[in-house]
């Protein structure tokens, strides 16, 4: 039981990171498609840190290491989203579309490459990180504390605040509901999407750490982050772009994934006798049922997937 | 004068449409292909060159020709399937639909196929039909969340694909090999439901898995070229894609278009999956937790191909070229993955080719208007020289 409330802690505390993310990126106007895409980075640029660190250091700088890390990866990496989308009007989901391949198959390269370097022999795309990990965790009788799931509520709070408390958020809004009023009042559009692009970035980067240290102490980049990336999108649309709403949200994905996880500790649930693949599945069949009855009454920013030409009317 | 002829004749080439979308579909490849080369300078500046030459190569490696043409065969078996998954894409998009769900829709055609196949013990015939209606099942469900409920088509289409997963592997994992993950042959278990090749192996020396399906893939992008071009029904999903309230207020049914095509898409890929999985020349592992590439590399050929049917069979087959030709690399010197990374590469780019279209038609405007310019200007100056 405390093990099912751990693992959807934890899946949640992706799930807001990164619908969070989304969520700031559509504000602005711009369809983040590619926010898949931006977890493996940050996963790759936390994964690495967590790799090359040394465990003796203390763990809250271990914890900082990881975070800075997965924020500029993912930053760095969403950035290419923001040239391609608001200053050459690309069609945002096709690039986003095509950053979520190209960041399998980079993240593939890269660590395929890192692993050959180290050992010619070894040409698997896995990485390890099964002591410094432990500094990520802390243990509170049975349940694990991860430091994660505090950064998760922080970045909520503050994404609540920041959108609707603050002269910055409401412009960000602007931008994405009315980029031609705003601009009319003197809002740059472009750097407003600029800035919304780049905090779905970072926290997306952060989700991806989260979910490829969730419970396990080596990754397989080979895999991705097996859509994760979506299922935060189904989540932003379920929470109408509205992080408290998101957080709710979240937290019944989280738990739907989290089952997957561990069912077969429950007897009743063993009993059953469901194949895993059921259990698989869930989160999946859980959104798009979401999704079916949300949708049609969409909150959505009214400006979003349409790129802002200064020029036209 | 004559030089100035051919330059208003060379810009007449530059702005048909067909020349710039090759154009930049090349322009793709070629930066596409110089990223990766640095990206394998940077992983082993030694064999570098030599490596991307293999991608280049591909079969073309073996010195005899009868192991290139065997090789090549294999290519194009796996080239038909890609295609068919691009022309999926291709067909949604034209109705203004990104049908990211391909690749479910590919992996409900494969399960469907196999299991008619395998446990069903039916004829190919039957087999491809299966698949088809699968696929197209698949798509309809996107289709009915798309225009009755709203639900974007690309986040329900990503749903689909790992829902299709994970059904597939539970409806195939009673037809798998005892002692591995994967389906039992399909050519020991039903021979009857491989495709037939009607000779076609001959020409590859004796490629066993060369089957009609490649010619099939090809015949099938002619029709969808000649439906989108030809037909009312091709106009329609074009206009809904355009502008689908106006498609609406002239009386077209919008939200049929959108389910019929989605329909159209699923089955296209789902035959796909058929053509590859019912040639034999690969088994379903029940056991896989990432869903197969092949629709998802369908969007690197569609947009590659300039989002033509013809078009898109060369982009196929180029993307399936470099595919194969990475597994031809040293693995324990670069990652085969090296060509996914340079497919990515080029659909980032191919977001490009709007703006790169519109700034060579600004330039070549430009230019004619200095031309005529020019012209009127002269045939002034020489009525002034008359009087």
């Amino acid at each position: 039981m405390i093990l099912l409330l751990q693992y959807t802690l934890l899946f949640a505390s992706v799930l807001i990171l990164v619908a969070l993310g989304g969520c700031f990126s559509e504000h602005s106007g711009v369809i983040n498609l590619g926010l898949e895409g931006i977890m493996v980075m940050g996963a790759l640029g936390g994964a690495l840190t967590l790799k090359y660190i040394s465990p003796d250091l203390p763990a809250l700088l271990i914890v900082l290491a990881v975070l800075v890390a997965a924020i500029l990866s993912g930053m760095i990496y969403s950035v290419l989203l923001a040239v391609a989308c608001i200053n050459l009007k690309a069609d945002q989901t096709l690039v986003g579309t095509a950053l979520n391949m190209l960041a399998a198959a980079a993240a593939t390269v890269i660590v395929k490459s890192i692993n050959i370097a180290e050992n010619p022999d070894n040409v698997s795309s896995n990485v390890q990180y099964v002591q410094t990990k432990k500094a990520l965790v802390v243990s509170m009788g049975s349940f694990q504390f991860n430091w994660f799931m505090l950064v998760a509520l922080i970045v909520l709070i503050a994404a609540y605040v920041v959108l609707y408390k603050t002269r910055f958020g409401l412009r960000l809004m602007a931008c994405g509901e009315h980029p031609q009023a705003a601009d009319s009042v003197g809002i740059n559009v472009y750097k407003m999407r600029w800035a919304g692009v780049l905090i779905s970035g970072m926290l997306a980067g952060i989700g991806g750490i989260v979910y490829i240290t969730a419970g396990v102490s080596e990754w397989k980049f080979e895999v991705g982050v097996a859509g994760f990336g979506f299922l935060a999108l189904a989540v932003m649309i379920f929470g109408q772009w509205k992080p408290l709403n998101i957080g709710l949200a979240a937290l019944l994905f989280g738990f739907f994934r989290a089952l997957s996880n561990v069912y077969s500790g429950f007897d009743f649930l063993a009993a059953l006798n469901i194949p895993g693949s059921v259990y698989n599945m869930m989160p999946y069949i859980i959104s798009l049922i979401v999704l079916a009855f949300t949708s049609s009454s969409s909150r959505a920013p009214k400006a979003e997937g349409i790129p802002y030409d200064k020029g036209s009317r | 004068m004559s030089r100035s002829n051919g330059n208003i004749q060379s810009q007449k080439f530059l702005s048909r449409p067909a020349v710039q979308a090759t154009l930049a579909a090349l322009l793709c490849i070629v930066v596409g292909l110089l990223i990766g080369y640095i990206a394998l300078l940077i992983i082993s500046p030694a064999g570098a060159t030599q490596a991307i030459i293999t991608i280049l190569k591909n079969y073309f490696t073996y010195p005899s020709k009868a192991a290139a043409m065997k090789y090549l065969g294999n290519t194009l078996v796996k080239a038909a399937p890609l295609l068919m998954c691009a022309l999926s894409i291709q067909f949604c998009y034209q109705a203004g639909l990104f049908n990211i769900g391909a690749a479910g829709q590919y992996v409900a055609g494969a399960g469907a196929a196999l299991f008619c196949a395998l446990a069903l013990h039916m004829p190919w015939i039957v087999c491809l039909l299966a698949a088809l209606i699968a696929g197209g099942i698949f798509g309809i469900i996107v289709g009915l969340l798309k225009s009755y409920l709203n639900v974007n088509e690309v986040i329900s289409g990503i749903m689909l694909n790992w829902i299709g997963l994970y059904t597939v592997n539970m409806l195939l994992s009673g037809v798998k090999e005892v002692a591995s993950p994967y389906t039992v042959n399909v050519a020991t278990e039903n021979p009857g439901a491989l495709l037939p090749s009607f000779g076609l192996d001959k020409l590859f020396s004796n490629n066993k898995y060369v089957t009609i399906a490649i010619p099939l893939a090809v015949l099938i992008a002619i029709l969808l070229k000649i439906v989108l071009s030809k037909t009312v029904f091709g106009y329609e999903i074009k206009a809904t894609g355009i502008a689908k309230d106006a498609a609406k207020y002239s009386g077209m049914k919008e939200k049929r278009n959108v389910i019929t095509t989605l329909f159209i898409g699923g089955a296209l890929a789902g035959l796909g999956a058929a053509f590859l999985f019912l040639s034999g020349y690969e088994q379903w592992s029940v056991t896989q937790s990432s869903v197969p590439s092949m629709g998802f590399n369908g969007i690197a050929a569609t947009f590659l191909g300039g989002l033509d049917p013809i078009g898109t069979i060369f982009a196929s087959y180029f993307i399936q070229h470099i595919t194969s030709g990475g597994s031809y690399l040293d693995k324990n010197i670069y990652p085969s993955q090296i060509s996914d990374f340079i497919s990515a590469i080029i659909i980032y780019l191919c977001g490009f080719v709007l703006i790169f279209k519109l700034y060579l038609n600004n330039y070549l405007g430009v230019k004619e208007e200095k031309a005529k310019e020019k012209t009127t200007a002269s045939a002034n100056k020489e009525e002034g020289g008359n009087k």
